[in-house]
């Protein structure tokens, strides 16, 4: 009987998340009338403002991820090896994207860094785009770090650091030739989450008024009917296919090395 | 002069003071151990000596040159670390190439050298493998090969046996031994494991409560243990209290026997109490010919050890062990026996707090 219950529970969760995504998906293939067809994807595809917002958001993407990485594991490594006390703060302080809308971090902003501040960086392309990068940076902030904080969790960094200075390295050899490859496999995960979160992200990116592929979804998705079903269904790819990939580096994780 | 020493070093953390006044003078080339219990401080002078810490007080020089301003890295200190170490991502050959492409070496004089090291602990034949795909006493190998193959002036190892099981704890300790006698390196080896460091050191370092309570060669800290700490740490004492009935003819009385130490007892007086040590092996009851002093005693235990016997005996208020050899010729006494211990004079050793 109880049994039954636990299949049951099992089916309505994924009828409660599958159908909607079938419903869509079935409707995006309608474009052409009494058949269906990948007429609405090539629509996309073939519409150069997809093209050109989508190379947009993943060259932020690719940025995000180099600085987030730049930012994250030095940061994570040195808290673990000599600030083990300040964890618990940096931690939280990494949790408050999740707390903080993201309209109101770009407001914030856009009043710290307009053309009238003492750093304007909305006052040309390159500071918009990066300022935009920033911001992608803070909102992938909780799961980078806490990626690379599981991931140099499962190694002894103190006393690799250590065996590292005795045969002379110094703090970017240790970091670039010894923690970073070590943190690969969680490093990677977050990448991939980050690339996720950019890909899909609207507020930042239509308040700060860049052509990236959020608000090209938006603006489809308010003036067509069959394209923006598509547009979803490509969007929720990405981002199964970043989830797939961090399954499977996951798993190339277990035949990795054991760390020490 | 010496190789390495270290002068009056003093490290405090926080309030608790873990090494207090610290010296010692090294040769080049020698075997030193630092030997004593968990948190003695024999594991904190040598993170000083590899720069990890930093003394509070107090001075390292190597070779002529004072380690005060350098940074672990620039020292050139060999350490192998108990938990191995051995970097996951690379491979045995990188691993002990690792040192050497970080000073800059060139690819042959690297390729060369790796072969050597990897030939001195006899793993050529491992070294595409990773760290993962190598056994405990492996792995220290690769670990040792790792620190020698940047030719430091001081080799560290601190604890390197410990994790692994005994039979490969035995074997290993020849080999560093033997590698150290080769390269004649000067090294230092902390370990608590008594046997270890009388085994393969050339001097041994006694550690109690950042202190070095003893600092002699393995013969003079086993048979002349300076302090009651080190004749009960180092090896197994017996430890009598005795009250002094003749100070200048070396005459104690305990319980109610009276024996003669072989040496007059300096700076006491009659009636003042008195710690004595005699050593398990250094007693027999059957071989009367065994030494010149005698207690008599009654046997309160006997434990069969296989090539040895280990018989527990009261003596006056204490219980003391001494051991003898198996011989199936000599039937061993058994509990209630009154027995006579024979030992000489010279083995009964007055101790120190």
């Amino acid at each position: 009987m109880k049994k039954i219950w636990a299949w049951g529970a099992l089916l309505f969760g994924l009828l409660y998340f599958t159908l909607p995504l079938i419903g869509m998906t079935n409707f995006s293939l309608k474009m052409r009338r009494g058949e269906y067809s990948f007429d609405a994807y090539g629509k996309v595809f073939s519409d150069p403002r997809f093209q050109e917002t989508f190379t947009y958001s993943v060259m932020q993407a690719l940025f995000t991820i180099v600085f987030g990485v730049l930012l994250v594991v030095p940061t994570a490594y040195w808290v673990r090896l000599k600030l083990p006390r300040l964890r618990p703060y940096i931690e939280f302080i990494t949790l408050l994207p999740l707390v903080i809308p993201a309209i109101v971090i770009v407001f914030g902003y856009i009043r710290l860094y307009n053309t009238s501040s003492w750093l304007p960086l909305t006052g040309s392309l390159t500071g918009t785009n990066m300022l935009l990068m920033f911001g992608y940076a803070t909102l992938a902030l909780p799961y980078m770090y806490r990626a690379v904080d599981t991931g140099l969790r499962t190694i002894d960094i103190a006393t690799l650091t250590e065996a590292a200075q005795s045969l002379g390295a110094g703090w970017a050899t240790i970091l670039g030739r010894i923690i970073l490859p070590n943190v690969l496999v969680a490093v990677l995960s977050g990448a991939f989450l980050t690339f996720a979160i950019v890909i899909g992200e609207f507020t930042m990116a239509a308040l700060l008024n860049r052509p990236a592929f959020g608000p090209y979804m938006q603006l489809l998705g308010a003036n067509r009917a069959y394209e923006p079903a598509a547009l979803a269904v490509i969007a929720f790819g990405i981002t199964w296919g970043c989830l797939g990939l961090i399954q499977l580096v996951s798993r190339f994780q277990k035949s990795a090395p054991p760390k020490a | 002069m010496s190789f390495l020493t270290l002068t009056n070093i003093q490290k405090s953390f926080g309030p608790v003071q873990v090494v207090h006044g610290f010296d010692m003078s090294i040769e080049k080339g020698e075997f030193v151990s630092f030997l004593g219990p968990s948190g003695c401080g024999k594991t904190t002078v040598l993170r000083m000596i590899a720069g990890f810490e930093t003394p509070s007080s107090g001075s390292i020089v190597i070779n002529g040159k004072d380690q005060g301003t350098l940074k672990p890295n620039q020292r050139n200190i060999g350490m192998v670390f108990q938990a191995y170490a051995l970097f996951p991502n690379m491979n045995v050959q990188d691993n002990v190439a690792f040192g050497l492409k970080v000073a800059g070496a060139q690819k042959a004089e690297i390729d060369t050298r790796v072969k050597q090291m990897l030939s001195l602990i006899k793993l050529e034949h491992l070294a595409d493998r990773f760290p993962y795909q190598l056994s405990g006493g492996q792995q220290q190998r690769v670990a040792l090969a790792r620190a020698l193959a940047v030719k430091p002036q001081v080799l560290l190892l601190d604890e390197p046996l410990s994790a692994l099981d005994a039979k490969i704890r035995v074997s290993l300790r020849e080999e560093i031994r033997q590698i150290q006698h080769q390269l004649g390196i000067t090294t230092v080896f902390v370990t608590h494991d008594q046997e270890e460091a009388l085994s393969i050191s050339d001097r041994i370092v006694v550690m109690n409560a950042g202190r070095a309570d003893q600092i002699g060669t393995p013969f003079e800290i086993y048979n002349t243990p300076a302090t009651r700490f080190v004749a009960s740490f180092v090896g197994t004492l017996n430890i009598i209290e005795a009250k002094v009935a003749d100070p200048a003819a070396g005459a104690v009385t305990i319980g109610n026997q009276q024996v003669s130490l072989r040496d007059a007892i300096a700076g006491m007086k009659g009636g003042d109490n008195i710690s004595l040590a005699l050593r398990p092996e250094a007693g027999s009851i059957a071989d009367s010919a065994k030494g010149d002093t005698a207690l008599a005693g009654q046997v309160v235990s006997t434990s069969f050890l296989g090539s040895v016997i280990r018989t527990r005996l009261r003596v006056g208020g204490d219980v003391i062990s001494f051991d003898m050899f198996n011989d199936p010729g000599v039937t061993p006494p058994v509990s209630g026996d009154n027995v006579t211990l024979r030992f000489a004079a010279k083995d009964l050793l007055v101790i120190r707090e």
